[in-house]
């Protein structure tokens, strides 16, 4: 099955070319790049559903003595899910659109591609980079160029960051040739497993945008058109996530120490509390779903954490169950964030704007895409039966039969782990109540999104294929089990087989099951009988003013009433904001309120930061300046001394090569 | 006796009486919550019986939308009421291994009340005037330092009995191998907690409240007349009534029957009827000792809730000792 | 009678237990309270919890000592103590708010930790010792919870109930150990009743001196040599 996906990826490459010489094709061009995305979408869950046997293909090309190795296995096809299933939709989505990246994208793709199938560190390197490249000029390529250059350079200092702890993880833990074969029969121990582990955390940990370097996501990932967000958020933080799950559970061996799982479960559970509360905060829909996407990757990296201690306590089905838990968890985040997304870049071409503050009342003007946003919102917010509360069931049913491993003091930290998530739950709720609600209910705040219309029929059915793609395998999650399955066996040598199926899925320790599918059908049947019952005995229904509480009119120029009385973005938090918002991101409230007679608008206003950006990020920014300046100087050297530095840098290389001979 | 087919049977009846109950109590509990707050403070007090009076009005009521509310406000109260109901079908009353036991789990029925409150916030969103989103905002608040305290019982619950599933829990605890346990008694003052912030009553929200400032749950529904404020009110009293049910079940499931032997069904009515009697005036009386605390004093009594559901986590390890 | 692991699910096991549980809990009252009266109202809860512990082991163990130590502890500790701090918290008017300043969270947490510290400490102890692990782990922590107080208070008044909700935890500890001579426990309860007494000139003294009871104008007077 690898043949057809490197000709997809062949294609992608070529389709890319192609765009970027004949621009006028791009709107068949990417609607060609989409049936390729959906065709690799079906190899996929085909390898998956039938468990073929992992494939592996050598290209003697590439570096000397290694080539460019690639493999398909359970994991890779795992991942290839979101992959696929994002890029169809995005370029689905933006098939109409006039981007000047547009050729990046399915390069980028291909990137994402490439670092999922590769079998060796360098190719595994390339793909990562091609990701990471395509990605931040498809930031740059985008919206108002200073905004634009700031978060493109905020993204490519965090890119670089992470590609230098990420080689720095190959090579502190494996060495410096080999393919994975090689360096599965050699896993790292002692301080390399521990250096190869902090390493990753940063590598990868950075680019899924895990704590402490997640604070950049809010900025960059909003940066790009919206199907390139949806495709960074849905996507690209998923291949991150497959590089820490391929190198933690199967490069570095079946056996590390109890703790190796703790750091990844502890960070997971702070980014999932962090992201949640800033989701709040942000006012930007895009910055709202990126910081949700940090809760998510914080909930799946807990989930992954736990999976690891459990293995390593020789528990593989709680093992097995918080694993499956994650991956159910990647595939409902891809979909959903993906959605909202791309219904996100629906309401900015049809109101002009993202911002919270000035939209409202879409529902009027976009009934279908209010009703998708409401699936992909509910499913990202866990509320059952979307496929969101699915996969955060079985994370909270793992995390609280955990609490038997280990010593003490890891006993102690299940619970305050389950408080964290559980705050990051709640949070999350919140934060998607409140996009929706200011988006796309109550009363339009500007005139501009007053005249908004409804997305494309053709659009409007890729959305709601996603937000039924969210109620349909939020009802039988059991169909994603299935497809985790192998890759369970392959990682922690037990699945879920006979935990799931179509009913519920059930945990072994405890006997507790999601039944989603029956309580679905209770719920619905409850609602559909009610609403039979209005149908058979229809009320009297009236139109009025809103009651308001018996305010006074809107006056005659007001035709929609004062709406900036309305409830906001930032007001809806404001609770939140002096309880939370204070101690997690120095929250500033300011009010000016005229005194009686005075003629002055009363003004609201709230300050706040991310701590992480100004205390984390700024040193690292700060340092790349730095760096930036030293660079400079070689520029200004003369011929002859830059001549020099090469010949210099020639002789170094050559001596180490010398040494390393040596040595051997 | 114990056949498969005719457990099942037993199951689905037993399963169509815990509507019937849950259809005449849950407006009747709350009616005599009523008027027990009222003798208490020294008025006549309405009916017990006006509640469901006032149910048929709402019915026949004619509907007043505003101009601008959309499809979401008419179909919104009907998922509040919808998710409220089958939270309230998943918590057994009277007897343990109902058809709907298998899937009484206490992360679900959490859920369900998310999904309800999630529904009645984009109702109050709707129309976009402030006191909706006042009663929303303050949702959000109270949510995020309820949940946590919530999950931390769930986590003692499982620890103590093994699993999740109420059925089993109730079961475990009904047989009495547990004891009294400190952690049980922590987790029962952090889980009544909640169910006060959940319900909207005092100390947190005032349900009989006329000043709107003060509304928690009640912000939420103002711009809602007849049915679909039936729709509303109807799904409050299952909450109303499921918390104590579960706080019953979980605390105090004396006296509940197998839903398998139909003989002992009377007893199980008997003694559910005197749990939720006792539950409704304990609560109405320490309603009348304590006065509403200010909003912004409630996150306090939730983080003391939160500790205490900590420290019922934490005594569990000690008193099973470390393994 | 000395209780092991497999006791638990016993009644007269459980019921200590219970009563060990509501003093921390108390403890853990204590350190949030914000009002002087509420204060001394939870210390006398949690003095009153002790009488009842001890009244419970005197049972459980048959012993007239602890039945004697149980009076004691009702009549000074549930009694005398509070009576005396009302009196005091009157006749210096500090009976209005007392400034809390640590803030409720922080000193939940705090608390949260303290607990944590003392049952990482008690773990070590084999099960089945002579005090049971959860007793000792519950004295310790109401020990460190009145340290706690003890520190985190601003108001000498509140400082003193820290002291005596330490004393609490000690007492504790003391009842749980079968066969803890009286000797002792009278010697302790009359040591505290020193310090009481000690505790109530000081509070005058400073009263007199600064017009306030906040601990806060005695730093001057270490300061003053500068």
């Amino acid at each position: 099955m690898i043949y057809p996906l490197l000709a997809i990826f062949a294609a992608l490459l070529g389709v890319g070319v192609t765009e970027s010489f004949i621009p006028s094709l791009a709107s068949l061009l990417r609607t060609m790049t989409a049936a390729l995305c959906a065709m690799g979408l079906a190899i996929a869950v085909i390898f998956l559903l039938f468990r073929l046997t992992a494939a592996g293909l050598h290209l003697p090309f590439g570096p000397p003595g290694l080539g460019i190795n690639l493999a398909l296995d359970g994991l890779s096809a795992f991942f290839l899910l979101p992959v696929f299933l994002s890029g169809a939709a995005g370029l689905w989505a933006a098939r109409t659109e006039h981007l000047s990246g547009g050729p990046l994208i399915p390069v980028f793709i291909a990137g994402m591609v490439l670092s999922v199938l590769a079998a060796d560190g360098f190719t595994l390197f390339v793909g990562f980079e091609t990701m990471s490249t395509a990605s931040w000029l498809l930031v740059l390529s985008y919206g108002e160029p200073t905004a634009a250059v700031k978060a493109g350079r905020l993204y490519m200092t965090m890119a670089v960051v992470g590609a230098m702890a990420l080689l720095g993880a190959m090579a502190v833990g494996f060495g410096v040739g080999g393919d994975f074969t090689a360096w599965r029969a050699h896993p790292p121990h002692g301080a390399a497993a521990a250096g190869l582990l902090a390493l990753l955390l940063i590598g990868a940990g950075s680019k899924a945008g895990l704590p402490p370097l997640h604070g950049w996501l809010p900025i960059a990932h909003p940066a790009a058109p919206a199907p390139v967000s949806a495709m960074m958020s849905g996507a690209m933080t998923k291949v991150a996530l497959y590089v820490l799950i391929r190198f933690l559970f199967d490069l570095a061996g079946h056996n590390p120490p109890l703790w190796w799982g703790v750091p990844l479960l502890v960070l997971g559970a702070m980014g999932a509390l962090l992201g949640a509360a800033r989701a709040n905060f942000e006012t930007d829909i895009k910055s709202v779903l990126a910081s949700s996407t940090i809760e998510n990757i914080g909930i799946i990296a807990a989930s992954l954490g736990l999976s690891l201690i459990a293995r390593a306590a020789h528990l593989p089905s709680l093992a097995a169950m918080a694993l499956g838990a994650a991956l159910l968890h990647v595939l409902g985040h891809s979909i959903a964030k993906t959605l909202m997304f791309l219904v996100t870049g629906a309401v900015d071409h049809a109101a002009g704007t993202r911002r919270m503050d000035r939209l409202g009342g879409l529902v009027h003007m976009m009934p279908i895409t209010t009703l998708c946003a409401f699936c992909g919102a509910a499913s990202l917010a866990a509320l059952p039966p979307m496929i969101g509360f699915a996969s955060v069931w079985m994370v909270f049913q793992s995390l609280i039969t955990a609490p038997r491993l280990g010593s003490f003091v890891l006993q102690m930290l299940m619970p305050v782990m389950a408080l964290l998530l559980a705050c990051g739950g709640a949070l999350a709720l919140s934060a998607m109540l409140r996009l929706v609600g200011a988006t796309f209910l109550g009363r339009p705040r500007a005139v501009r999104t007053a005249g908004a219309h409804e997305t494309d029929f053709a659009t409007s059915l890729l959305f709601m294929g996603l937000a039924v793609l969210c109620l349909l395998l939020g009802l039988v999650p059991g169909v994603v089990l299935r497809l985790a399955n192998p890759t369970l066996t392959q990682l922690v040598g037990a699945d879920l087989t006979g935990q799931f199926g179509l009913l519920a899925i059930t945990t072994t320790t405890s006997g507790a099951s999601y039944t989603a599918l029956p309580v679905a059908i209770l719920l619905g049947a409850i609602l559909l009988g009610a609403i039979l019952i209005l149908r058979r005995h229809p009320a009297v229904v009236r139109r009025g003013r809103a009651w308001d509480c018996g305010y006074a009119a809107p006056p005659m120029f007001m035709p929609f009433g004062d709406t900036s009385t309305q409830y906001g973005a930032t007001s809806l938090t404001e609770p939140l904001g002096r309880s939370l918002g204070v101690p997690l991101f120095d929250w500033q409230m300011s009010t000016t309120i005229p005194e009686p007679g005075e003629i002055g608008p009363a003004r609201f206003g709230v300050v706040w930061y991310d701590p992480v950006l100004r205390f984390l990020h700024a040193p690292v920014l700060r340092t790349r300046d730095w760096l930036a300046d030293r660079a400079e100087l070689i520029q200004r050297l003369t011929i002859r001394r830059t001549l020099g530095m090469m010949v210099l840098a020639l002789v170094v290389l050559l001596m180490i090569v010398a040494l390393l001979e040596q040595s051997q | 006796m114990n056949s498969p087919i005719l457990i099942a049977l037993f199951g689905l009846i037993a399963l169509a009486l815990h509507v019937t109950v849950l259809a005449i109590g849950a407006p009747w509990l709350l009616g005599y919550s009523r008027c027990l707050q009222a003798r208490l403070q020294g008025r006549r007090g309405p009916p017990t019986l006006q509640v469901f009076r006032d149910l048929t009005r709402l019915w026949r009521k004619e509907s007043m939308l505003a101009e601008n509310a959309s499809s979401v406000s008419q179909i919104a109260p009907l998922v509040v009421f919808a998710a409220s109901a089958t939270a309230a079908l998943l918590v057994p009353s009277f007897a343990l291994g109902l058809s709907t036991g298998p899937a009484s789990d206490l992360i679900l029925i959490a859920g369900l009340f998310s999904l309800s409150r999630a529904a009645s916030a984009l109702a109050a969103m709707d129309v976009g005037n402030w006191f909706g989103g006042l009663g929303v905002s303050r949702e959000f608040l109270l949510a995020f330092f309820a949940e946590p305290v919530l999950l931390l019982v769930f986590f003692t619950l499982n620890l103590v009995a093994g699993s999740t599933n109420l059925d089993h829990i109730a079961e475990l605890l009904r047989t009495g191998v547990l004891g009294l346990r400190l952690s049980l008694g922590l987790a029962l003052a952090a889980m009544i907690t909640v169910a006060l912030t959940e319900m909207g009553r005092l100390p947190i929200g005032n349900p009989s409240t006329h000043l709107e400032v003060t509304m928690l749950h009640e912000a939420e529904t103002l711009e809602f007349s007849g049915r679909e404020l039936a729709f509303i009110e109807a799904a409050a009293m299952l909450r109303f009534f499921t918390w104590l049910a579960l706080l019953a079940a979980i605390f105090a499931p004396f006296g509940i029957a197998p839903a398998a032997s139909p003989f002992d069904w009377p007893l199980g009515l008997l003694s559910f009827g005197a749990k939720m009697l006792l539950l409704a005036t304990a609560l109405v009386f320490f309603e009348a000792g304590v006065a509403r605390m200010r909003i912004f004093r409630v996150p306090e009594l939730l983080g003391i809730a939160l500790m205490l559901s900590m420290l019922a986590v934490l005594f569990l390890f000690v008193s099973e000792g470390y393994t | 009678m000395i209780p092991t692991p497999d006791s638990f699910g016993q009644f007269d096991y459980d019921m200590a237990h219970l009563l060990e549980g509501t003093v921390l809990l108390f403890s853990f009252a204590l350190l949030y309270q914000r009002r002087l009266y509420a204060v001394i109202q939870t210390y006398t809860a949690q003095a009153l919890t002790v009488a009842a512990a001890c009244f419970w082991q005197a049972h459980v163990q048959h012993s007239a000592d602890l039945f004697a130590t149980g009076i004691v502890t009702l009549l000074a500790k549930g009694i005398g103590f509070p009576w005396a701090l009302t009196r005091i918290a009157a006749r210096t008017h500090a009976a209005g708010s007392v400034e809390m300043s640590f803030g409720v969270f922080p000193s939940l947490a705090l608390g949260l930790f303290l607990a944590c510290l003392a049952l990482l400490v008690v773990m070590r102890i084999p099960a089945g010792a002579a005090l049971t692990r959860e007793t000792l782990a519950m004295s310790l922590s109401v020990l460190l919870l009145g340290l706690a107080m003890m520190t985190t208070r601003s108001s000498a008044i509140t400082q003193t109930i820290g002291f005596l909700s330490v004393e609490n935890g000690l007492s504790l500890a003391a009842i749980g150990v079968p066969g803890m001579p009286i000797v002792v426990e009278l010697s302790v309860a009359f040591l505290v009743m020193v310090a009481f007494i000690v505790f109530g000139i000081f509070f005058f003294r400073i009263r007199a001196q600064f017009d306030s009871l906040e601990l806060h104008h005695l730093d001057r007077i270490t300061e003053a040599p500068e």
